[in-house]
């Protein structure tokens, strides 16, 4: 599999400050890329400098074998970005607005008019065609946001954050269409979030702090090595956990306890087997992996 | 090409639809009919009959002269405020983030600042020209006095002048970057403009010194350029004793003087015209040499 996005040391400093700090990764083609970290983290700096509207200081950067800086119109032709805010023109209707972003990729007349037709199916927003951006809810500017990145069939897409604030249903909506896309055109999709949820069904997660990576590897990868097993052991009195000798929390009808990894579990499983009748064993969250390696909560506050 | 049809469709489109930059670009003009309305009037006419000293010209001459300093005065601060209002959405563009998307698009910035030039141009020009027909339909309401050139004349003043405003406004936005400076400038254009270029006020009535100061700025030229082509049809049916003539014509401005020399017509369209220029210049220049964000 080629490498879709490939960044090598990558340096950037504004002032005293070092926005980006030796950053290397590498997005596989068409896989699902999460980019985590804090505000501040540097997250938005890096996709700058992939877009080349950011001159990095020193490092490299390929973008399907090319440099944004080089060469940005081959870059900006395989690129899309939908905006952690809506960046199209809130006075114009939904359509006014695809057609003349579309115009800006050389999509006109019948060709435009069959890629809407397309994307209004895809995103459904067949019935918005008229209506003006600026009097949209927030999930529906948003289903136009990523239609409008989609115009060009982009070979990567860039998400910014592109779920903070929808309702679940948007949310699900836009999920199921980037993973139509990749199934079927192979897209990569290169994402930052703060819904640690929606980084858990990534391929691959990089987690930033103050510029430089911290911590990266499948989901799996990562709750293993930085977020506890927990095990919920149900019909057994607080006193009898107890004896187990590891942390415990009351939960709901019984006791949450808290492992190193699977392995620990079925040891201590296998160990006490008269205690373990009614039980489940769950793997960390990312939220909890996200804490670890930051100390830091995926909104931005310290631990 | 059609790339950038549809970035100055776009940009006409979102000028008209949007009611604050379209309301702000009037209030200039608003400004100048309001004090036209209550003393500017008879500021001109009092004025104008002293220029005119024992020689009597009949009332509908003396309307038709106070309509066309109204006229030249509107048509100069139309063409640069008007033009520095429709070219804020550049700045808008950049407030909003609409520039941000277009930088990731394969459109050339020469082509995005193109299509920003010219749908300003499209815009003030369309505004001046009906503003324009609508200064001749009330002059006309007491008499005609324009002959076919002169009409011409005067199309050919409203273009000079919309390019020029233009290409001032295009540079001088172009550093802008806030909704802060989009007021700022926008306010200080609307509301000093007129008085610098002469159009509020007679040039012939400021100070020695302030005529000094305003004979450096293009702007007046313009005034003086369209003073021209529009009262001076209205002062040759006065038929006037030469000297009369010449007095009145240094009145209402129709004679404007670089020092103690009389400027020339054509000297003014080429000290416009070689502003336009300049300007046009800078402004491709910053477009072409401006780094990008270190």
């Amino acid at each position: 599999m080629n490498n879709a996005i490939q960044i090598n040391d990558l340096h950037k400093s504004f002032g005293e400050v070092h926005a980006v700090n030796a950053l290397s990764l590498c997005v596989k083609e068409g896989s699902l890329f999460a980019f985590l970290g804090v505000n501040g983290a540097g997250k938005s700096t890096t996709i700058k400098m992939i877009c080349g509207r950011l001159q990095k200081d020193s490092g490299s950067i390929l973008i399907d074998g090319k440099d944004p800086e080089r060469d940005p119109d081959s870059v900006h032709a395989i690129l899309g970005i939908v905006f952690q805010n809506s960046v199209l023109d809130a006075s114009l209707s939904v359509y006014e607005n695809l057609r003349s972003r579309a115009a800006l990729y050389g999509i006109v007349g019948q060709a435009f008019e069959d890629r809407y037709n397309e994307l209004s199916e895809l995103l459904d927003f067949k019935d918005l065609k008229k209506r003006t951006l600026g009097k949209l809810s927030g999930g529906q500017k948003r289903r136009i946001d990523i239609a409008r990145a989609l115009l060009h069939q982009p070979k990567i897409l860039i998400l910014d954050e592109p779920t903070t604030g929808l309702d679940p249903q948007t949310r699900h909506l836009l999920w199921q269409v980037i993973a139509t896309l990749q199934r079927e055109k192979n897209m990569t999709v290169f994402l930052t979030t703060h819904y640690m949820e929606e980084a858990a069904d990534a391929d691959y997660v990089v987690i930033l702090d103050s510029g430089s990576v911290v911590a990266q590897g499948t989901p799996i990868e990562l709750k293993n090595a930085y977020a506890n097993d927990r095990i919920s052991l149900y019909g057994v009195c607080e006193e009898q956990a107890a004896e187990l000798g590891l942390p415990i929390t009351r939960i709901a009808g019984g006791i949450a306890l808290s492992v190193p990894d699977t392995k620990a579990a079925t040891e201590l499983i296998l160990k006490h087997p008269s205690l373990f009748t009614d039980y489940e064993i769950t793997k960390g969250k990312m939220d909890d992996v996200f804490l670890t390696v930051t100390g830091k909560k995926p909104g931005g506050e310290e631990q | 090409m059609k790339t950038l049809f549809a970035l100055i469709r776009r940009n006409i489109r979102l000028f008209f639809r949007d009611k604050g930059m379209f309301f702000t670009s009037l209030i200039t003009p608003l400004i100048l009919l309001v004090l036209y309305a209550t003393f500017l009037a008879d500021v001109y006419r009092d004025s104008f009959a002293m220029g005119l000293g024992e020689t009597k010209v009949s009332d509908t001459l003396l309307d038709a002269l106070v309509g066309g300093q109204l006229f030249s005065s509107l048509l100069a601060v139309c063409t640069v405020t008007i033009a520095f209002c429709s070219n804020m959405l550049m700045v808008q563009d950049k407030v909003t983030g609409a520039a941000d998307d277009f930088a990731v698009t394969p459109v050339k910035r020469s082509v995005m600042a193109l299509a920003y030039y010219l749908s300003t141009v499209i815009v003030t020009l369309a505004i001046c020209l009906a503003a324009t027909l609508g200064c001749l339909l009330y002059i006309g309401i007491g008499g005609w006095f324009y002959s076919i050139p002169d009409l011409l004349l005067i199309v050919a003043d409203v273009f000079l002048l919309v390019m020029f405003g233009v290409a001032l406004s295009s540079l001088v936005n172009y550093f802008l970057s806030s909704q802060g400076q989009i007021s700022a400038v926008g306010t200080v254009v609307s509301s000093v403009y007129g008085f610098i270029c002469g159009a509020y006020m007679p040039i012939s009535q400021f100070n020695d010194g302030l005529q000094k100061v305003i004979s450096f700025l293009p702007g007046t030229y313009g005034t003086v350029l369209m003073r021209n082509h529009t009262l001076c049809p209205i002062i040759s049916e006065m038929n006037l004793p030469v000297e009369s003539e010449a007095s009145l014509k240094e009145v209402v401005d129709c004679h404007f003087y670089f020092g103690d020399s009389l400027v020339s017509v054509p000297t003014m369209y080429a000290v416009i015209a070689a502003t336009t220029a300049v300007l046009i210049a800078c402004y491709v220049l910053v477009q072409r040499y401006r780094k990008k964000a270190k």
